[in-house]
């Protein structure tokens, strides 16, 4: 079958076994290898992707299913080579170690910023329980989101 | 997975009449939980049916008694909604942001998860289920494990709450999976106290010697004494028969004090 998207803001056209992942779709057919698969059984929260805006697991969704749709991955998030206010915030806060599970992380964390109203911890932690790090430790990880969600407030 | 062909209809008619009755053909919502079977190759239809885009099923009709949802809202979209504050909380509690944002409420009941989060609210509310071609009452919608009053080719259209005087819910979460071990859901509808248990049995059930004791007094207290048999409790790695059953007890006080 045909599918249209839109992949980092760029028009892409592709024919697609109808059991093709929206992350096979991605890593394999259009080379964006930064969303990283960690589990295939979504659990890990490496392959998050936004759809529409929204946060989910790219590995849990089909890539028809994403047909007409506007997806996010890590690769559209800076500008160029000037990152995004979220992924400073994770390397300032040293949010990341081997980085696996870094992709994933910083595009829940997207989502959570442009959702939550306060950096309340419980509110962070709670939107982050799809995504699991096996190096850093979730502290830094939610110190970056929470400085990210008071910068974009504005009180930072 | 096995290869299947996907088709995305334009109505709800369309939908159900490529549907068949077989399960050579199955509907696809947020697919968080047929697209895992599909992996596990637990399922293996050879078409798959994409309802989650279709008009009908993305409704929102509030109406005097309570709030009438489309079967493809999320279960972020329906955490937002603040008509029956326990269902939006509820809604916001299950699994996590990515499987809420694809996860649809129809999708849950159709599944009918031994640990489903939303056949609590449904249960605990007195909801209606609408589909294609009927109301089926919550009463009669939850038959077993992943069994359902549904008919092969139905299509749930819309999920009607009422809105209940005071509701609540409580849980506690295998740390793991992120499902309930135990949840219980406590409301006080026009229709008398409500208590419906998902994650202890085969499917979600209702607790009739909780409701007459809430019914007397509507505190935690009441619930003092009370036993759930452990007969026909589900007994796993994660938690015993003994264990669900005291558990029941807890969540249904914690839920009481949660009312409003
Ligand atoms: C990591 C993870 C954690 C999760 N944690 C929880 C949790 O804590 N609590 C919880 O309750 N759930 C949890 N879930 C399950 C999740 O809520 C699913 O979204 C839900 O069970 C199914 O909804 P869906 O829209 O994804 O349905 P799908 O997976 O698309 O479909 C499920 C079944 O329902 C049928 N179906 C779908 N829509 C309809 C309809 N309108 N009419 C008739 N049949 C229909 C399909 O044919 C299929 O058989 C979790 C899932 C994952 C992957
Ligand atoms: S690879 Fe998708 S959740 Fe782990
Ligand atoms: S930084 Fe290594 S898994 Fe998170």
């Amino acid at each position: 079958m045909r599918i249209r998207l839109t992949v980092n803001g760029a028009g892409v056209e592709a024919d697609i076994e109808p059991a093709t992942l929206l992350s096979a779709l991605l890593r394999e057919r259009l080379g964006l290898t930064g969303t990283h698969q960690g589990c295939d059984t979504g659990q890990c929260g490496a392959c998050t992707v936004h759809v529409d805006g929204r946060a989910v697991k790219s590995c849990l969704m089909l890539a028809a299913q994403a047909d007409g749709r506007r997806v996010l991955t890590i690769e559209g998030v800076a500008e160029g080579e000037a990152l995004h206010p979220v992924q400073r915030a994770f390397r300032d806060r040293h949010a990341l170690q081997c980085g696996f599970c870094t992709p994933g992380m910083v595009m829940t964390a997207l989502d959570l910023v442009g959702r939550l109203d306060t950096a309340d911890e419980g509110a962070i932690r709670h939107g982050l329980a799809g995504n699991l790090c096996r190096c850093t430790g979730y502290r830094p990880i939610v110190e970056a989101i929470a400085e990210s969600i008071r910068a974009r407030r504005g009180d930072g | 997975m096995h290869p299947f062909r996907y088709l995305r209809p334009e109505s709800a008619a369309e939908a159900v009449a490529a549907r068949g009755e077989d399960d050579e053909t199955r509907y696809l919502a947020g697919g968080q939980s047929l697209l895992p079977a599909l992996k596990l190759r637990l399922a293996h239809p050879s078409v798959l049916i994409d309802i989650a885009r279709l008009p009908e099923l993305r409704t929102l009709r509030r109406h005097q008694g309570g709030l009438e949802a489309g079967a493809a809202l999320t279960h972020a979209e329906i955490a937002g909604l603040d008509d029956i504050p326990a269902l939006a909380a509820l809604a916001g509690s299950i699994g996590d942001l990515q499987i809420r944002n694809m996860g649809t409420l129809g999708g849950s009941l159709a599944h009918n998860d031994p640990a489903s989060d939303h056949a609590a609210a449904v249960l605990g509310l007195g909801a209606t289920v609408r589909t294609d071609r009927r109301e089926i009452a919550a009463d009669g919608f939850f038959l077993d494990m992943f069994e359902t009053a549904l008919e092969p080719d139905e299509l749930i259209v819309s999920v009607n709450f009422p809105r209940p005087r005071r509701a609540g819910y409580a849980k506690v979460r295998n740390p793991a999976s992120g499902y309930p071990v135990v949840g219980v859901f406590v409301a006080e509808t026009d229709g008398g106290i409500r208590v419906a248990v998902t994650g202890a049995g085969g499917c979600v059930f209702r607790l009739p010697d909780f409701e007459a004791a809430l019914a007397d007094n509507f505190r935690p207290g009441a619930l003092a004494g009370l036993a759930t048999p452990v007969n026909g409790l589900n007994r796993d790695i994660h938690a015993t028969a003994e264990y669900r059953a005291h558990l029941i007890g807890v969540l249904a006080g914690r839920a009481v004090e949660r009312c409003r």
